[in-house]
C-alpha cells in the first residue's frame, strides 16, 4: 500500500501530508481537486490582475509627467471645463494640468513612519507582557482587544480621531510635545485642534498594532522552549531570559513584523482622510496639514472623473501604482523574513 | 550585592514599560468602542429602521439593508472561493505550490484597499460597463476578504488530528468522502469562525466601496444598481454641517460597531468551542 508508506519525516509539525498518486484518486476526487485548484489560483491571479490594471491605467500619466511626477510639488487637475486641451509627450490633458506628487509622498512616508515608531515598541512590549508575565487564564481574554482593534472599521477610527481623541490630545498632550520644539524644531508649532499630522500618525499607530502584535505573538510561539528552560535553569530571571534568549531569537522577525505594519499604515485611507483631510502641502511641523497618497485618491477621484481627456484619472492611477509598489515590496520583504523565522500560517491583512 | 539589585531595578523598569505598552493597546480599544457607542446610543431610535437616508428622512434602512446584502454577496463569492482554495492548500496541493499560493494570498491581503477600489472602478464600473453597482462592490470587497478566508480554512483543515485521516485511509475511503465525512465536521467550526471574522472586516470597509458600489439613498434595487451601506453614511455625513446629519453619522457608526462586535465575539466563541472539540479528538 503506497498510501501509508510515506516516511514519517514527510509529516511535519502536525500537518499530515499524504501523498496519494493520481491513480488512486476516484473520478469525484479529481473533480473536487480540479475545482479547488482553480479556486486556489484565484488570489494569485487577482494580485496579478490588480498589478496589470494599475500599470496600464498609470501608463499615460507616466509618459505625460515623466520624472517630474516625483519631484513636482503642484498637483493641478487643470481647467476641466476648458474647450481646448494641451498635449505633452503625445498625451492630451486639460490646460494647466500638472501632476507632481512630492508633498503626498512626503506626507505618506511621514505619517506612516511616525506611526511605526510608536506602534512597534507598544506591540512588542504588550505582547511580551501577555505571553511571559500574565497567566494564560487572564491573557487569553485580554487578547480579544487585539482582535477588536483589528476589527474596528477604519471609518470608526477616523470618527474617533476627529471627535474624541484629537481634541483630547490637542488639549492635554500636544502643548508638552510643542515644548520639545526647542530641541527638535519639527515639534514646534501651533498645536491646533488636533486634526493634523501627529493625530493621524497616532491613530494609524493604533490601527497597525494588531498586525505587528499578532505577528510578534507568532514569533514568540517559535522561540525554542529548551533554550528558555535552560536559561531559567541557570538561575536567570524572566527578564534576563527575555533579554538573552527571547529577544535575540525574534529580533529579525520584529523587523519583518514592522514592515508588515508599515505596509498597512501606508495603505490606510478613510481614517487618515477624515482626520487630516486633503490639504495638499508639505508639513512644516508635526501638527501641520498634509495629505497622503491614499487619502488624496479617495477624495479627488470623483472630481477627476469629469476630466474628458482622462489624464487626471491616469495621474491618480500612477499614485495608486506607486502606493501598490511600495506596499507590495514592504509586504513581500516582511513576509519572506517572517516565514523563515516563524513559518506556518501567518496573520494576514489587518492582523487576523 | 549591588549587581543583583541593579538587575532587579532594570527588570522592574522593563516589565513596567511592557505593562504600560499593554495598557496602550487595551485603552484605545475600550475608548473607541465606549465613546462611539456613547455618542450613538442617544440617537438610536426605531425610525432609523423605517426611513432611508433620502431627502429629509434621517433613517438608515437603505444602509442597513445594503450592508447586509453586501455581506451576503461577499459570503457567496469570497466564501465559496476561499473555502475551496483553503481546502486545496491543506489537502491536495503539492507543498511547493501550496507555499507559493499561500504567500501570494497573504500578499493580496496587503494591497491597499483604495487600490482595490480603483481597480474595481477601472475594470468593472468602467471597462465592463457595470456602472456603479452592487455587484462591483461585492467583487471589490470579496478581493479584500478572500485571503482571510483562505487562511482560516486552511488552518481549520490542517489542524484536524492526523489520527482521523489515518483512520479514513485505513478504511479505504476516497479522498472526497474522507473530506466530507471525516475532515469537514471537525474543521467546520474553524471555517465558520473564519467566515464570521471575514464578515466583520467586510462590514467595516469603506474605501473599496466608494468607487464601486458608490452609494444610494434608496434601498438595494438590483445587482447592477448602486447600493448604500453603513460606513458610507458615517463617511459622508460626518463631513456635512448640521447636528441632524452628524447624529446620523454617529448612529451609523454605532450600528456598525455593534455589528462588528457581535461578529467578533460570535467568531471567538466558535473558535474556542472548536479548539476544545479538536483537542478531545486527538489521541
Amino acid at each position: 500500500m503506497s498510501m501509508i508508506s510515506a516516511p514519517a519525516g514527510k509529516v511535519s509539525a502536525g500537518r499530515a501530508r499524504h501523498h496519494v498518486s493520481d491513480t488512486e484518486l476516484t473520478r469525484s476526487d479529481k473533480v473536487l481537486r480540479g475545482i479547488a485548484a482553480l479556486a486556489a489560483i484565484i488570489p494569485t491571479g487577482l494580485l496579478a490582475f490588480i498589478a496589470v490594471i494599475m500599470i496600464v491605467a498609470a501608463l499615460p500619466s507616466i509618459i505625460f509627467s515623466g520624472f517630474s511626477f516625483f519631484t513636482g510639488s503642484v498637483f493641478n487637475f487643470g481647467n476641466l471645463y476648458a474647450t481646448t486641451t494641451i498635449t505633452h509627450n503625445g498625451i492630451t490633458a486639460p490646460p494647466h494640468a500638472v501632476y507632481g506628487a512630492l508633498p503626498l509622498i512626503i506626507g505618506t512616508l511621514t505619517t506612516s513612519l511616525i506611526a511605526l515608531v510608536i506602534a512597534v515598541p507598544i506591540s512588542v512590549g504588550g505582547v511580551l507582557m501577555l505571553n511571559e508575565i500574565i497567566p494564560r487564564r487572564i491573557a487569553d481574554p485580554l487578547s480579544v482587544f487585539l482582535e477588536l482593534l483589528a476589527g474596528i472599521p477604519s471609518v470608526v477610527f477616523g470618527l474617533w480621531g476627529v471627535a474624541v481623541f484629537g481634541p483630547f490630545i490637542a488639549a492635554h498632550v500636544y502643548p508638552a510635545v510643542s515644548a520639545l520644539g526647542h530641541i527638535i524644531p519639527f515639534f514646534k508649532g501651533p498645536v491646533g485642534v488636533g486634526q493634523g499630522l501627529l493625530t493621524a500618525s497616532l491613530v494609524l499607530a493604533v490601527m497597525i498594532i494588531p498586525i505587528v502584535a499578532s505577528t510578534t505573538r507568532e514569533l514568540l510561539r517559535r522561540v525554542p522552549i529548551l533554550a528558555k528552560e535552560g536559561a531559567l535553569a541557570l538561575g536567570m530571571t524572566r527578564y534576563e531570559t527575555v533579554r538573552v534568549v527571547t529577544i535575540p531569537y525574534i529580533r529579525t522577525g520584529i523587523v519583518a513584523a514592522s514592515l508588515l505594519g508599515w505596509a498597512r499604515a501606508l495603505g490606510e485611507t478613510i481614517a487618515v482622510l477624515l482626520i487630516i483631510g486633503d490639504i495638499y502641502s508639505v508639513p512644516t511641523n508635526v501638527f501641520g496639514n498634509t495629505s497622503t497618497i491614499s487619502a488624496w485618491i479617495a477624495s479627488t477621484l470623483d472630481g477627476a472623473l469629469n476630466d474628458v481627456t482622462g489624464s487626471g484619472v491616469h495621474a491618480l492611477a500612477e499614485l495608486g501604482l506607486l502606493l501598490l509598489a511600495i506596499s507590495l515590496i514592504t509586504n513581500l520583504a516582511g513576509r519572506l523574513v517572517v516565514r523563515r523565522v516563524a513559518g506556518g500560517v501567518l496573520p494576514v491583512g489587518r492582523g487576523v | 550585592m549591588s549587581r543583583p539589585r541593579q538587575s532587579h531595578v532594570r527588570a522592574g523598569i522593563f516589565w513596567g514599560l511592557c505593562g504600560i505598552a499593554l495598557f496602550l493597546i487595551i485603552a484605545p480599544a475600550i475608548d473607541i468602542i465606549v465613546s462611539i457607542l456613547a455618542h450613538a446610543l442617544p440617537v438610536l431610535k426605531p425610525s432609523l429602521l423605517t426611513q432611508t437616508t433620502a431627502g429629509n428622512q434621517l433613517g438608515l434602512q437603505n444602509a442597513i439593508l445594503g450592508t447586509l446584502f453586501l455581506s451576503l454577496g461577499v459570503l457567496v463569492v469570497a466564501g465559496t472561493i476561499g473555502v475551496l482554495a483553503g481546502l486545496y492548500l491543506a489537502e491536495f496541493a503539492p507543498p511547493r505550490f501550496a507555499s507559493i499560493a499561500r504567500f501570494f494570498s497573504e500578499v493580496l491581503a496587503g494591497v491597499p484597499s483604495i487600490v482595490v477600489g480603483y481597480v474595481g472602478y477601472v475594470a468593472l464600473v468602467n471597462a465592463l460597463g457595470w456602472h456603479y453597482s452592487y455587484i462591483a462592490g461585492v467583487l471589490a470587497l470579496s478581493t479584500l476578504i478572500l485571503p482571510y478566508i483562505v487562511k482560516t480554512t486552511e488552518l481549520a483543515f490542517s489542524s484536524v488530528p492526523r489520527t482521523l485521516r489515518e483512520g479514513a485511509i485505513a478504511l479505504g475511503m476516497s479522498r472526497a468522502k474522507t473530506i466530507r465525512k471525516v475532515l469537514l465536521p471537525p474543521a467546520l467550526p474553524g471555517i465558520v469562525s473564519g467566515l464570521v471574522l471575514a464578515l466583520a472586516i467586510s462590514t467595516g470597509e469603506t474605501a473599496p466601496l466608494i468607487f464601486t458600489a458608490n452609494f444610494s439613498d434608496a434601498n438595494p434595487a438590483g445587482l447592477f444598481k448602486p447600493v448604500g451601506y453603513l460606513t458610507g453614511v458615517t463617511y459622508q455625513d460626518i463631513q456635512l454641517p448640521g447636528t441632524a446629519t452628524q447624529a446620523l453619522a454617529y448612529a451609523a457608526a454605532g450600528v456598525t460597531v455593534l455589528l462588528v462586535l457581535l461578529l467578533i465575539f460570535a467568531g471567538r466563541r466558535i473558535t474556542l468551542r472548536s479548539r476544545r472539540m479538536v483537542a478531545r479528538m486527538d489521541v
